[in-house]
């Protein structure tokens, strides 16, 4: 597998990306699935996540690095969006229906979506 | 041991992981992301979220006398002395390891981990045989690890909840006296810290 390269303000240490809570290793791991499947280069991803940053600074964000995976989810969705890969509404529709399987999930048991969620 | 999570339904989790868990689902279903290699990719990385926060807590811990007694006594606050929080306020247990204890954390239910110092689990600790051996058989568990401890050492198998989680201090090992809390920190691995491993010693190859 070869790694991509560590984008601007990408939390790093010498063996590669770090991480603060699960969903934003996910969150990376997709970006880099989907362009090693070539549904996009990592050139383009990484002008999409610029793009998504620069936006946030724009509206007032910060940017002390906390909010650094937002972005990349953000970006991810738009470009999954751009690329025909998931549409919003069926992203929305499926978000929510997670949500309402967690809750309809006794804790413990594997949380599954009900058919045709 | 506690079987009760106390909860009448799933944590759930929080808008972003939920978006994050909508989109992959969508994408896997559509065959345009293979999970099989999203597990990998999670795989590569998964040790790189977290262990190096509980590794510092641990070298902490055999460096400095009073960070270890808040730490056995109130672990969640004194991980959190280190900026390391976890997001539902689930509360943390340290538990010690001694010439006469081994500690050992499973999760029986699910897989409720100790992210914040610990990082994402690893598969095998989400994972059915895991689970159901740690409780049974932890000599057995411990054998399949590499470790073989004394007959006379008595196991501790401590069940995580959605509200508690484990931190297993391992043993500090022989000859590290002199070293720094960096150095010795390179010595503790995910594995020690989870109770199917001991601490590396000094010279000893990386683990996980």
């Amino acid at each position: 597998m070869t790694k991509p390269p560590p984008l601007p303000g990408q939390a790093v240490d010498e063996a590669g990306p770090v991480f603060r809570e699960p969903w934003e290793a996910q969150a990376f791991a997709l970006a880099v699935e989907l362009s090693q499947a070539g549904h996009f280069t990592w050139d383009e991803w990484a002008s999409a996540l610029a793009t998504e940053i620069a936006a946030a600074q724009a509206a007032g964000d910060p940017d002390l690095g906390d909010t650094y995976y937002r972005h990349w989810l953000a970006a991810l969705e738009r470009l999954a969006a751009e690329k025909g890969l998931a549409a919003p509404c069926d992203m929305r529709a499926r978000r929510d229906a997670w949500e309402a399987a967690y809750r309809a999930t006794p804790h413990g048991q594997p949380v599954n979506l009900k058919e045709n969620a | 041991m506690p079987g009760d999570h106390g909860h009448d339904h799933s944590d759930v989790p929080s808008d972003l992981a939920l978006r994050v868990k909508a989109l992959e689902s969508l994408l896997v279903e559509k065959g345009l992301v293979d999970p099989a290699a999203l597990d990998v990719l999670i795989d590569t990385y998964e040790t790189k979220v977290g262990p190096r926060n509980g590794a510092k807590v641990v070298a902490r811990a055999w460096s400095d006398p009073a960070y270890k007694a808040r730490l056995l006594s109130q672990a969640g606050k004194a991980i959190a002395e280190f900026g390391f929080t976890g997001r539902q306020g689930e509360d943390m247990i340290a538990v010690e390891n001694t010439d006469t204890t081994h500690n050992m954390v499973v999760c029986t239910l699910c897989s409720c981990y100790p992210w914040p110092v610990l990082g994402l689990p690893p598969v095998w600790y989400k994972a059915a045989p895991y689970r159901a051996r740690a409780v049974r058989d932890p000599r057995g568990v411990l054998k399949d690890f590499g470790v073989t401890l004394p007959k006379s050492t008595e196991i501790r198998v401590w069940d995580s909840t959605a509200e508690l989680r484990y931190l297993v201090l391992p043993q500090r090992p022989a000859g590290t006296d002199g070293l720094s809390e960096d150095e010795l920190a390179n010595l503790v691995t995910r594995d020690s810290m989870i109770g199917t491993g001991l601490a590396k010693t000094p010279g000893q190859g990386g683990a996980p």
